[in-house]
């Protein structure tokens, strides 16, 4: 890696703390709507809140915002894979 | 230096593990999503008794060992070595403190008698067997990769120590915080699907 890659992907203290705040935040958020008990709305909400979550730490801790497109790309490949994975599970066990 | 290095390869290759690790975790997640589907009673009933209260501190040292981490390798950058060495040593101490709140949280479950194959455990709706079947090996699994990451953190901390990673070659640095990192990911999703959904 060059010198000029360096600089480049130097993030600032400040972005971290934010991000690491927010993170903080939507952990709050997270319990407490599990405590209102919202049935079957609760999963929808539980698993939206932790992929925000995670797609801070990724985007951001992981810096998959300030890497070359190809780690992104890399990246969707995985997640597309594990997602035709469940589909095609799920789509077998609710039509058996 | 006359050396070849491709720093870039490196940290692809990283990813590609990740990969490996995020499909390892993905089919323990199918599973769990597949038996929550036909024993939807069972698995409010079992989750409810996990004690939310470790789960959330848990998370919250997790979330805060990653902002150490990122806290060191910027610390690394700007080419300030006892900074970094301090934030590394913060995120292994996280790391250490979440193995010891996991330890309290399955010796007060072990002490109730809910441990696989328990006779307890065994008397109880096949659901229920389930789900802690599935809550043993998902957090004892992920519990061996944060194990795993205090170990590789700890040598990485000697090596900035012996100025083996420093301002102008981090890499391995960069590469163990990626690591650390998908664990504290894997965690954000093992928390609300085994503590918050009831």
């Amino acid at each position: 890696m060059t010198q000029h890659e360096h600089e480049n992907s130097i993030v600032s203290v400040r972005t971290y703390s934010l991000v690491w705040i927010i993170l903080l935040i939507f952990t709050g958020i997270t319990v407490a709507v599990a405590r209102m008990h919202l049935g079957a709305f609760s999963v929808l909400t539980a698993l939206t809140i932790a992929s925000i979550k995670a797609l801070l730490v990724l985007m951001f801790f992981m810096h998959l915002k300030y890497e070359r497109p190809i780690f992104r790309a890399m990246f969707m490949v995985a997640v597309i894979t594990l997602t035709v994975f469940i589909g095609i599970t799920f789509f077998d066990v609710a039509f058996r | 230096m006359m050396n070849h290095r491709d720093d870039t390869g490196a940290k692809i290759g990283m990813w590609l593990f990740l990969f490996t690790e995020l499909l390892l975790f993905g089919g323990l997640f199918l599973l769990y999503s597949v038996y929550r589907y036909k024993h939807p009673e069972d698995f409010h009933h079992a989750a409810a008794e996990l004690n939310v209260l470790l789960g959330t501190v848990n998370t919250l040292i997790l979330l805060t060992s990653s902002f150490t981490m990122v806290l060191s390798i910027h610390a690394i950058q700007k080419g300030e070595k006892n900074r970094s060495m301090m934030f590394l040593g913060l995120t292994i101490l996280f790391g250490i403190l979440f193995l010891v709140n996991k330890y309290f949280e399955w010796g007060a479950k072990v002490e109730h008698g809910i441990f696989p194959n328990s006779p307890e455990l065994l008397s109880r709706n096949h659901g229920e067997i389930l789900f802690y079947g599935l809550y043993y090996a998902m957090t004892g699994l992920h519990g061996v990769h944060v194990l795993a990451g205090v170990i590789l953190l700890s040598v990485i901390l000697v090596f900035v120590a012996r100025e083996k990673i420093a301002t102008d070659r981090f890499i391995s640095l960069e590469n163990s915080g990626l690591y650390w990192h998908l664990v504290d990911v894997i965690w954000i999703y093992l928390f609300p699907l085994f503590y918050l959904i009831t």
